[in-house]
Formats: C-alpha cells, sequence, structure tokens
C-alpha cells in the first residue's frame, strides 16, 4: 500500500518532488501574507485594551506557532533518521532548522516591542520568554552541531540525538503559561474551548498562522533541495542537472 | 477601515514604534533567509560547475599528452 513511497527515499526524486511543490507553497504564502496583513493592520479593529499595538499579534503568534511546528517536524524527523537511517530524514533536519530558528528569533524580538508598551519591559524572566529563548539556543545548538562535522554522516546523527534531546522543551514552552503564573497571557487559540477573541480579529491571525507555515514550507523546501544537491553534488545526476543548467544559459 | 488617515495609520494610535520595529524587524529577517537560501544554491551549482571543467580539462590534457 505504501510501496508509492519507496522511489522518494532516492535523493534525486525527492530533489525533483520538492521542486515541484515550491511554487505552490510560495503562491499561497504570498497570497496569505498580503490578504492577512492588510486585514490585519488596515481592517482589523483596534483592542479596547491595547490600542493598535495588539497588531503584532499577527506575526508574533503566527511565528510562535510555526517555530514550534518546525521543531515538531524536525523531531519526527530526528526519529525517522536514527531508526531507519534514512539520510534524506537528516537533510531535512539541516533544512528546516535554521527557518525554525529565525521564527523563534522574530517571536521573541516582536514579542519584547509588544512586551514594552504592554508590560512596561522589553524582557522579564518570564517561563514563557525564558523557555522560548531557550529553544532558539537549541535551534542553534543543531545548527552549529551539523555543521561542526565535515563527516555529514556523523553530522546527521549528531543533529538528530540533539534535536530528539531538545523534544522536552516543546511542552514547556506550551505548558509554560499553565503551571507558572507568568506575565505571558495564557492560550487565546491552542486550547479545547473555543478562542477567546472576536471573529473580526481571528479571521487575519488565522490568515497569517496558514501563511507562515507556507513561508515554513517555502523555505524548508528550498533549503531541502540546497542541502540534497551539497551532499549529492559528486553523484552523476547533479552533474547532468548542473550541465543542462549551463546548456540552456547559453 | 480601521483608521481615517495614512497618518493615523501610521502613528498606530501612538504605539507605531512598536509595531512597525516589529514589522521592520521580521521582513528584514525574512527577506535575509530567502535570499541566504537563493545564494546557497546558487554556491553549490558554480562549485560543481567548476569540479565538472576541471575534469573536463584534466581529460583534455591528457589526451594532448604524446601528441606533440
Amino acid at each position: 500500500m505504501w510501496k508509492w513511497l519507496h522511489p522518494y527515499a532516492k535523493p534525486e526524486k525527492s530533489y525533483q518532488l520538492a521542486g515541484k511543490l515550491l511554487p505552490w507553497f510560495a503562491v499561497v504564502t504570498v497570497v496569505t501574507f498580503v490578504v492577512g496583513l492588510v486585514w490585519g493592520l488596515l481592517f482589523a479593529p483596534a483592542d479596547y485594551q491595547q490600542g493598535d499595538s495588539f497588531r503584532i499579534i499577527y506575526i508574533h503568534v503566527p511565528a510562535a506557532m510555526m517555530a514550534m511546528a518546525a521543531y515538531s517536524t524536525m523531531a519526527i524527523a530526528a526519529f525517522i533518521a536514527l531508526v531507519w537511517q534514512i539520510r534524506l530524514a537528516e537533510m531535512n533536519i539541516a533544512a528546516i532548522a535554521p527557518v525554525g530558528a529565525v521564527f523563534t528569533f522574530i517571536a521573541l524580538i516582536t514579542g519584547a516591542a509588544w512586551g514594552k508598551p504592554m508590560w512596561g519591559a522589553w524582557w522579564v524572566w518570564d517561563a514563557r520568554l525564558t523557555s522560548e529563548l531557550i529553544l532558539l539556543f537549541v535551534y542553534l545548538g543543531i545548527i552549529a552541531l551539523y555543521n561542526a562535522f565535515s563527516d555529514k554522516v556523523l553530522a546527521g546523527r549528531a543533529a538528530s540525538i540533539l534535536t530528539l534531546v531538545g523534544v522536552i522543551n516543546l511542552p514547556i514552552i506550551h505548558y509554560s503559561v499553565v503551571w507558572w503564573n507568568t506575565l505571558h497571557q495564557g492560550a487565546t487559540i491552542m486550547k479545547l474551548d473555543k478562542p477567546s477573541m472576536d471573529p473580526a480579529m481571528l479571521w487575519p491571525l488565522m490568515i497569517m498562522i496558514v501563511g507562515f507555515g507556507a513561508f515554513l514550507g517555502t523555505l524548508s523546501l528550498m533549503r531541502f533541495r540546497n542541502e540534497i544537491l551539497a551532499r549529492e553534488s559528486h553523484r552523476p545526476w547533479v552533474s547532468v542537472l548542473v550541465t543542462e543548467k549551463l546548456a540552456g544559459e547559453k | 477601515m480601521a483608521f481615517d488617515s495614512l497618518a493615523d495609520f501610521f502613528a498606530m494610535g501612538g504605539y507605531g514604534f512598536y509595531v512597525w520595529l516589529s514589522y521592520g524587524i521580521t521582513f528584514f529577517v525574512l527577506i535575509f533567509l530567502i535570499v541566504n537560501s537563493m545564494n546557497k544554491k546558487k554556491k553549490i551549482f558554480k562549485s560543481v560547475e567548476q569540479r565538472l571543467s576541471r575534469e573536463q580539462r584534466i581529460k583534455k590534457a591528457q589526451n594532448m599528452e604524446g601528441t606533440l
């Protein structure tokens, strides 16, 4: 039943599939960003307490959510890489980690710029903020570890193990606002109850979450293709690809 | 629309600095990531290209040997 998946364990096939998916993700990203930002910045009503400062939510929450989604994806890939020794799963980790790190950075920076007017401080050692900062360090650690080895088999294994160790941080981030008495507010969307947000504000947020998800997909696919090319650069199929591209330019 | 004028929009009800700081940094970082990912691909193509042309040159030189 799942045999159709087998050819995609071949780097060349995976490279082509990623190339086919890439434009779709890019289109979804552009459309959702335009619609979500125009709606969120221009048409969503101002918050009754926070005024217009709440509009930071349209990048803060999607970035934070997708930073965690990216990590979850990496963790699944790490498990696959370690158990079934699939090299493409390791390349997947290396491809996603920089995107996840950037998203985490965005969540922290926008959170600081939101915290200053609302809490009166750029930074507090609150449980949510601290665990998110640790996520950034874990991401940077994975990237550094992967690049520290010139032997990419070893690099992939080391990065996979570190990725799995770092998974412990995900539930801590999610439940930090429940387990500790934090300054950061509790869950608004990611809870079993109905979202505690007006639809006029919630819709653009949902669109931006899809947008950041699609952006994550686009960049991951781009970097995944790069990773395959770099690791397979001595294979004949890459040579053919490059010569064909050269012939196309002439 | 939530704003009356363009100046109103940029002021963001007095929170303009914080809002535009957030959006500015976000877009700067996202663009950086896109450019970085594209450049990486170009670099890999270039290095493969160089290796291929080097191999071709070596082959050519080997074929020339003994013909002089």
